[in-house]
């Protein structure tokens, strides 16, 4: 008790010990994302009216329908400890490989549209698949650091979906494709919404209610403690990184959907912008923390801001400076959450 | 009884003596969560062992890293030569004559050992380094000194012994007047611990006062002068080491009688639960031959490094095994591995809980469950069973009286206590046959120890589980077993039963003696 006194009396002025520990505890317990999420709110729903209408709140849930799969994606990776800087790559594989393949089965036989596009999905899926495999196996079972392994898979895929597609964009894919997961609707509601609630809640069951998820997150947290309570490190390791390929590689699916086409140079933000959204939804650098809400908050979070960065017409490229400003301070302030945890210890 | 009588004494000492070297009036210091120190008082006087005396967390680390500059005092004041100091850094203590050798060595191990001796304060002509006249200085040092090392050698190619060495002539190379040691024997072995007291008396005669911490018993009488305890961060009592019997300390240290601190453990030996037979792993285990019965506590003792500690990791699958069986239940266990150890009844605790222990930032309960996933209270077939999880670590933090007790709290904000518990309690998931414990007390405090040590009585007397206690804890090997195999080494030196563990008995095997083969 005297020691919380004496922490409270070294912060900046609070309305009350006990309001500055509740919100202490908050930040710990969820990161820097309420805090931003209030500032965003505020600060751009005063500047421009727009970006609380109910229209563009429903075109951010669309658009930010891929960041969010890929965040997920990439969270994975990061509970384990690790991470994903091939993420992007992944998409630019799977949407090179789907585009292909739906052309080429169109070109063959122009009736087969509903054949073109399930052969197009699967293939693309397994060309994603297999890269997460391949990380999965360098990571795991070659022990190469995960930094090095999905860096040196990120010029692997980028430079064969460069060399297959010669750098211009793949066309010919079958018009049902795009009408359907790309800019369909269901009553009332994006397709692409739809599979992004799906993935969710499967996300949402399998880091809660399965081993594997608790596996995840007690690997990430202290390998050894996980290795001496006989969990197969190896394994899940390998698994993490299998469905993180798969996942990233089913947002590839919906965004060559949504563009029409096949294009090598999609992902170039993604490992990126899915770090950030995870860590500014609290996930641990260090591995073994982090909530899927506030994940996916953190991404409808970025595109959003984005948005509304458009709205009150900032430059693109000033937008990249922000985004990069933003990831920083956000892990700034999980080195502050970290230390936090440790004056909180004992207390 | 004893504690106020060593007051006295200590008081009427106090006032006898010439002025100390070094005074502390009213030391105080906090940590979030923990007073550490609580208006301590001491003084050393020139030419005096004074050792510190006291459990882990007693606040002994504190104090030194007080006078040796490392911490700054939240109260209270720190006197040299009678006259009121305030040390900015270990530098600025050291330039004042004051050198402290820290269980954590300060040694940069890529680095030579003269190098070493002379880091920080390097012999320079101009801007550059004057590398001849630093290794003729530091060969001079250790010739002085006695110590058979190399000063071009790495430090990362010496021995822990030798290590230690260097420490301790970087220490004593300045104008010395107060030397701080911190169990500086713990990784020795008798002839260089010999050769340290040796270094120690000449440091007397030239009138270093001399602060020494250490847990044994036998080094306060050879070495000290007047002992001080702590507990829970207050100075307990200052006593001459003429008037401080093992008891007596013991008492002081614990805060309660020597036999409330021990349960009294029923053993009965029953069926034969593990069997080691000339067990080698590398070169630190060696023709390792063990027992462990149902409804006992077996200890393994022996210095750190003597491959006590091996001997556990191995059976559990952890160190690969060179030569030599193991029968778990009169099967033979051909290549352990820790999944088919955990199914077949065996749980080890590691030493270190949190780099090996528990994954401290998930919950109590995620902690708990975590090796007992695959049982069926825990899981189904695809999905985890989180209400009955939740019931079972519920009941089990409430039979280990976890505090608070609260399993949804990550286990980083418990005390170490309770974080061993935790650990504690993780084993008793899945019901073992044999528990193999690797310094099941180690940062403890006293009543959580206490805690512990029911909790093996529990296990050994109501549950029928045999336990492998592997402890550098003198006491705990004395008071809770019932036979004790000592290791030196790497080799088997001895099992002693009953009657036979004593402290003498114990630690005439903990070092090198004359009947030794090798």
């Amino acid at each position: 008790m005297a020691e919380t006194g004496v922490v409270t009396a070294e912060r900046r002025a609070a309305p009350g010990p006990a309001l500055a520990r509740l919100a202490r505890l908050t930040f710990v317990r969820l990161g820097v994302l309420p805090l931003l999420l209030l500032i965003l709110v505020i600060g751009f729903g005063i500047a421009e009216p727009r970006f609380l209408s109910g229209q563009n709140i429903f075109n951010v849930a669309r658009q930010s329908t891929y960041l969010t799969i890929v965040a997920m994606a990439q969270m994975l990776a990061l509970l384990t400890g690790g991470f994903d800087l091939s993420v992007g790559v992944i998409l630019a594989v799977t949407s090179v490989v789907s585009a292909y393949v739906m052309a080429a089965v169109v070109a063959g036989n122009a009736s087969a549209v509903g054949l073109a596009i399930t052969l197009g999905i699967l293939a693309g899926l397994g060309a994603g698949t297999a890269m997460g495999v391949a990380n999965g196996f360098g990571i795991a079972a070659l022990n190469v650091s995960p930094f090095m392994m999905t860096l040196a898979m990120a010029s692997i895929g980028f430079g064969l979906a460069l060399s297959m597609t010669g750098g211009v964009p793949v066309y010919g894919m079958p018009s049902q494709f795009g009408a359907t997961l790309g800019f369909g609707k269901l009553l009332g509601v994006p397709v692409p919404v739809y599979v992004t609630v799906v993935v969710i809640l499967g996300m949402y069951v399998l880091l809660n209610w399965t081993r594997i998820g608790r596996y995840f997150y007690a690997i990430g947290g202290n390998i050894k403690a996980s290795a001496l309570s006989g969990i197969s490190t190896r394994s899940y390791l390998f698994l993490a990184y299998v469905l993180c390929g798969f996942l990233a590689s089913l947002g590839g699916v919906m965004l060559t959907a949504r563009l029409e086409t096949g294009e090598a140079n999609i992902g170039a933000a993604m490992p990126l912008r899915s770090i950030a959204a995870c860590v500014i939804g609290g996930v641990s650098l260090r591995g073994g923390t982090g909530r899927l809400g506030s994940v996916v908050l953190a991404a409808v979070f970025i595109e959003w801001f984005e948005n509304g960065m458009n709205l009150v017409r900032i430059q693109s490229y000033l937008q990249m400076v922000v985004l990069g400003v933003l990831l920083i301070f956000a892990v700034v302030m999980d080195e502050v959450r970290h230390r936090y945890i440790a004056k909180l210890r004992e207390d | 009884m004893p504690g106020s009588s060593g007051e006295h004494r200590a008081a009427s000492t106090l006032v006898a003596e010439a002025p100390p070297l070094l005074r502390l009036r009213g030391l105080s210091k906090w940590f979030p969560g923990v007073q550490a120190l609580d208006q301590v008082d001491f003084d050393l006087r020139p030419g005096e062992v004074h050792v510190l005396f006291g459990e882990n967390g007693a606040g002994k680390s504190t104090l030194i890293s007080i006078v040796a500059g490392a911490l700054r005092p939240d109260a209270g004041e720190v006197l040299l030569h009678g006259a009121p100091v305030h040390f900015r850094s270990v530098s600025d203590a050291r330039r004042r004559g004051i050198s402290a050798v820290f269980q954590e060595f300060s040694l940069v191990p890529d680095m030579t050992v003269e190098e070493n001796l002379f880091l920080g304060d390097e012999l320079t002509t101009g801007p550059f380094l004057n590398k001849r006249a630093l290794h003729r200085r530091a060969e001079a040092t250790l010739t002085q000194l006695g110590f058979p090392l190399r000063p071009g050698m790495k430090v990362n190619r010496l021995s822990r012994a030798e290590q230690q060495m260097v420490e301790i002539a970087k220490a004593l190379r300045s104008d010395l007047s107060i030397l701080i040691l911190d169990e500086p024997t713990a990784a020795l072995t008798e002839r260089e611990t010999d050769r340290l007291f040796q270094l120690l008396r000449e440091c007397k005669r030239r009138r270093v006062g001399i602060v020494y911490i250490t847990h044994r018993m036998d080094e306060i009488h050879r070495i000290g002068d007047r002992v001080t305890v702590l507990r829970d961060g207050r100075r307990v009592a200052t006593l001459d080491v003429g008037g401080a019997s093992h008891e007596t300390l013991v008492e002081l240290m614990t805060g309660r009688t020597f036999e409330a601190f021990f349960p009294r453990i029923e053993h009965s030996p029953g069926a034969q639960l593990l069997a080691i037979e000339d067990l080698t792993v590398g070169r630190v285990v060696c023709d390792v031959s063990l027992t462990v019965c149902a409804g006992e506590i077996v200890g393994l003792a022996g210095l750190v490094g003597s491959g006590k500690s091996e001997v556990g990791r191995a059976v559990f699958g952890l160190e690969p095994i060179d030569g030599g069986t193991i029968r778990f239940l009169d099967r033979p266990v051909n290549r352990p591995g820790v999944r088919a150890m955990l199914d077949a009844g065996i749980v080890y605790l590691p030493p270190d809980r949190r780099t090996e222990g528990l994954v401290v930032q998930r919950s109590v309960r995620e902690n708990m469950a975590l090796c007992a996933l695959t049982l069926s209270p825990f899981s189904g077939r695809l999905f985890l069973r989180r209400r009955s999880e939740r019931g079972i670590c519920t009941r089990l933090a409430a039979r280990l009286k976890i505090s608070p007790l609260r399993i949804e709290r990550d286990v980083v904000f418990f005390s170490g206590g309770n974080q061993q518990k935790v650990m504690l309690a993780k084993g008793l998931t899945r019901n073992p046959r044999l528990f193999i414990m690797d310094e099941p007390t180690m940062g403890v405090d006293v009543g959580a120890k206490t805690e512990v040590y029911n909790f093996m009585k529990d296990l050994v007397e109501q549950a029928g589980a045999g336990i492998l206690l592997i402890s550098s804890d003198l006491p705990e090997i004395l008071h809770l077993t019932s036979r004790t195999y000592v290791m030196y080494r790497g080799r088997m030196r001895a099992e002693l039963k009953g009657a036979e563990i004593t402290e003498q008995e114990v630690l005439s095997h903990f070092f090198e003696s004359e009947t030794a083969g090798g």
